[in-house]
């Protein structure tokens, strides 16, 4: 048996170690840097000070979690009548057709969604070329480079995202539920909201969560669309890397990044079943 | 009523989803110097500068190359990690599961910085070998979580059998886990390839000048809007569409038999 053991334990082995090095040492060095000062000796908690002292650091984690907020609420209002007409109105035989189809730009790659965005958005983009058009506006509307250009490419992507996980909700629940519901007497809005609604919880919370980590988490979308008006706390992050090469202050802002994403999971735990995955 | 409502709603969705990607293609057709309205082509000029462009062609290949090279590493340590764990009782397996699935939980930027401080540390430049190496990072847990979660009591009897049949351990490794892991092994290789293809935030922090195609296509957006960049990613569009009919028909093709 103990034999048998050891071969377990060298099969497992180059994972474990690879682990150890390259995301575990790596990590642990960053924390420790985040300790120091760049311009300075010893050990220090000025970065962690300096987050909460400079305004635009603040402004930067205040805008991150607005605008994740807002996507993730929007992209769950226009996911879910999708999803759902997804998987009751559409045929069957239809479905995954239906399906493969409305995620199909989630396989483009990020950073050129993010410029297609730009092109529709653009001063002389295709909706400002039908608004002059039609005589809605004289001037072009500003709309790249805004915060409203950040949100439309973010909500883009992850109602892709939430349709799949409430999508895969739906389809697993029995249609028995609803049917119960409507013998005993409840209307259709009734029986959505006090039965499916709650029973279809995990395939949101699942989808809001992913969709909070990696919103939150991008530099691109932000970069590409936003601007430079109005920093998100990853581009104050890169900002820090490129421009300053201040790398113990760029380390303290990440970890503050990890921190705020672990409370989100911490949050959501109970829906999330990560040991599934 | 209702269901001419849904029609409705269902049409402006998709229309939200595929306005990007349609003035994308489009526009790549544009016979004049910008992407925007009006359109005077099509022309496939742009699509011709492209496929001369030494730098974009290069870091296809690399993209290329670092995905594929990335993918087998991670799936190969998940693989025999997944083995380990399923068919051996080691000990805290639940404490080591999670320490190989961890860096799934933390953002590819920070993942990103931490190899970059950690490689700076050691002397080691900045290069497509490093990325590669971030990339086994990310996929790595992927792949293990994966193939962990189809391997079933049923496979340990088989390898039992194979076992008392005189294999030794490697031959049963190689001879009988692996094809009967087929479809997990090629979903989690899949999957791994495509995150790599398309990661940027580790390959712009880790290379310089040899990069990969998401980095050259940043490189390209600096000149602001041109017909340029949307034949580079209709191109990538039409690949990763393509990767994902053919991932599509092989998992259902496994499904059905």
């Amino acid at each position: 048996m103990r034999n048998a053991n050891t071969a377990g334990w060298l099969a497992a082995a180059p994972a474990l170690a690879f682990t150890l090095v390259f995301f575990i040492l790596p990590f642990a060095g960053m924390v420790l840097l985040s300790l120091t000062a760049k311009d300075a000796d010893g050990w220090t908690l000025a970065n962690y000070q300096q987050f909460f002292s400079n305004r635009s650091y603040w402004l930067g984690l205040k805008n991150s979690l607005e605008i994740t907020a807002i996507v993730t609420l929007v992209s769950i209002v226009l996911a879910y009548p999708f999803a759902w007409i997804l998987a009751h109105v559409v045929p069957e035989r239809w479905q995954r057709l239906a399906l493969l189809l409305a995620i199909l730009p989630f396989w483009t790659s990020y950073v050129v969604r993010s410029y297609s965005w730009l092109l529709v958005l653009a001063e002389k983009g295709v909706i400002n070329d039908l608004i002059q058009g039609l005589g809605l506006a004289d001037a072009p509307i500003q709309m790249a480079n805004t915060r409203f250009a950040t949100i439309t490419g973010f909500v883009h992507f992850f109602v892709m995202l939430l349709t799949l996980t409430i999508y895969a909700n739906l389809k697993q629940l029995s249609p028995n539920y609803a049917k119960a519901a409507a013998d005993l007497g409840a209307s259709p809005f009734r029986t959505f909201w006090h039965v499916i609604l709650p029973l279809t919880l995990p395939g949101i919370m699942v989808g809001a969560f992913l969709t909070f980590v990696l919103a939150i988490g991008d530099y691109i979308t932000p970069q590409i669309l936003g601007g430079n008006n109005e920093l998100v706390l990853p581009q104050v992050i890169m900002m820090q890397i490129g421009r300053r090469g201040d790398f113990p202050l760029s380390s303290a802002l990440a970890i503050i990044l990890m921190l705020v994403i672990t409370l989100a999971y911490v949050a959501c735990a109970r829906w999330l079943k990560l040991e599934r995955v | 009523m209702r269901k001419a409502a849904a029609i409705a709603y269902a049409a402006l969705l998709y229309g939200f989803i595929f306005l990007p990607v349609a003035m994308l293609i489009l526009f790549s057709f544009q016979g004049s110097q910008v992407p925007v309205p009006p359109f005077n082509g099509p022309s496939l000029k742009w699509y011709q500068a492209i496929l001369s462009d030494s730098r974009l062609t290069v870091a296809l290949l690399n993209s290329i190359a670092v995905a594929i090279l990335s993918s087998l590493v991670a799936v190969v340590l998940g693989f025999l990690a997944a083995w380990g764990f399923a068919r051996f009782s080691l000990k805290w397996p639940g404490f080591w599961k999670a320490v190989i699935t961890l860096p799934l939980t933390v953002s590819y930027l920070i993942i990103g910085m931490g190899l970059l401080i950690f490689f700076n540390g050691l002397g080691l430049p900045k290069s497509l070998f490093a990325l590669g190496i971030a990339h086994v990072v990310i996929n790595m847990p992927l792949c293990f979580a994966i193939i962990l979660s189809q391997m079933t009591a049923n496979q340990a009897n088989i390898e039992r059998a194979a076992r008392d049949l005189g294999a030794r351990d490697w031959q049963v490794l190689v001879l009988i886990t692996a094809p009967m892991l087929w479809p997990a092994l090629f979903a989690s290789f899949f999957l791994a390839v495509t995150f790599s293809w398309d990661e940027f935030i580790m390959a712009f922090l880790l290379t310089r000048f040899d990069t990969t195609l998401p980095v050259e296509i940043w490189n390209l957006l600096k000149g602001g809007l041109s017909p340029r960049t949307n034949a580079v990613g209709a191109l990538v569009f039409a690949v990763s569409v393509i990767l994902a009919i053919v991932f599509e028909l092989v998992a259902f093709r496994k499904r059905n038999t």
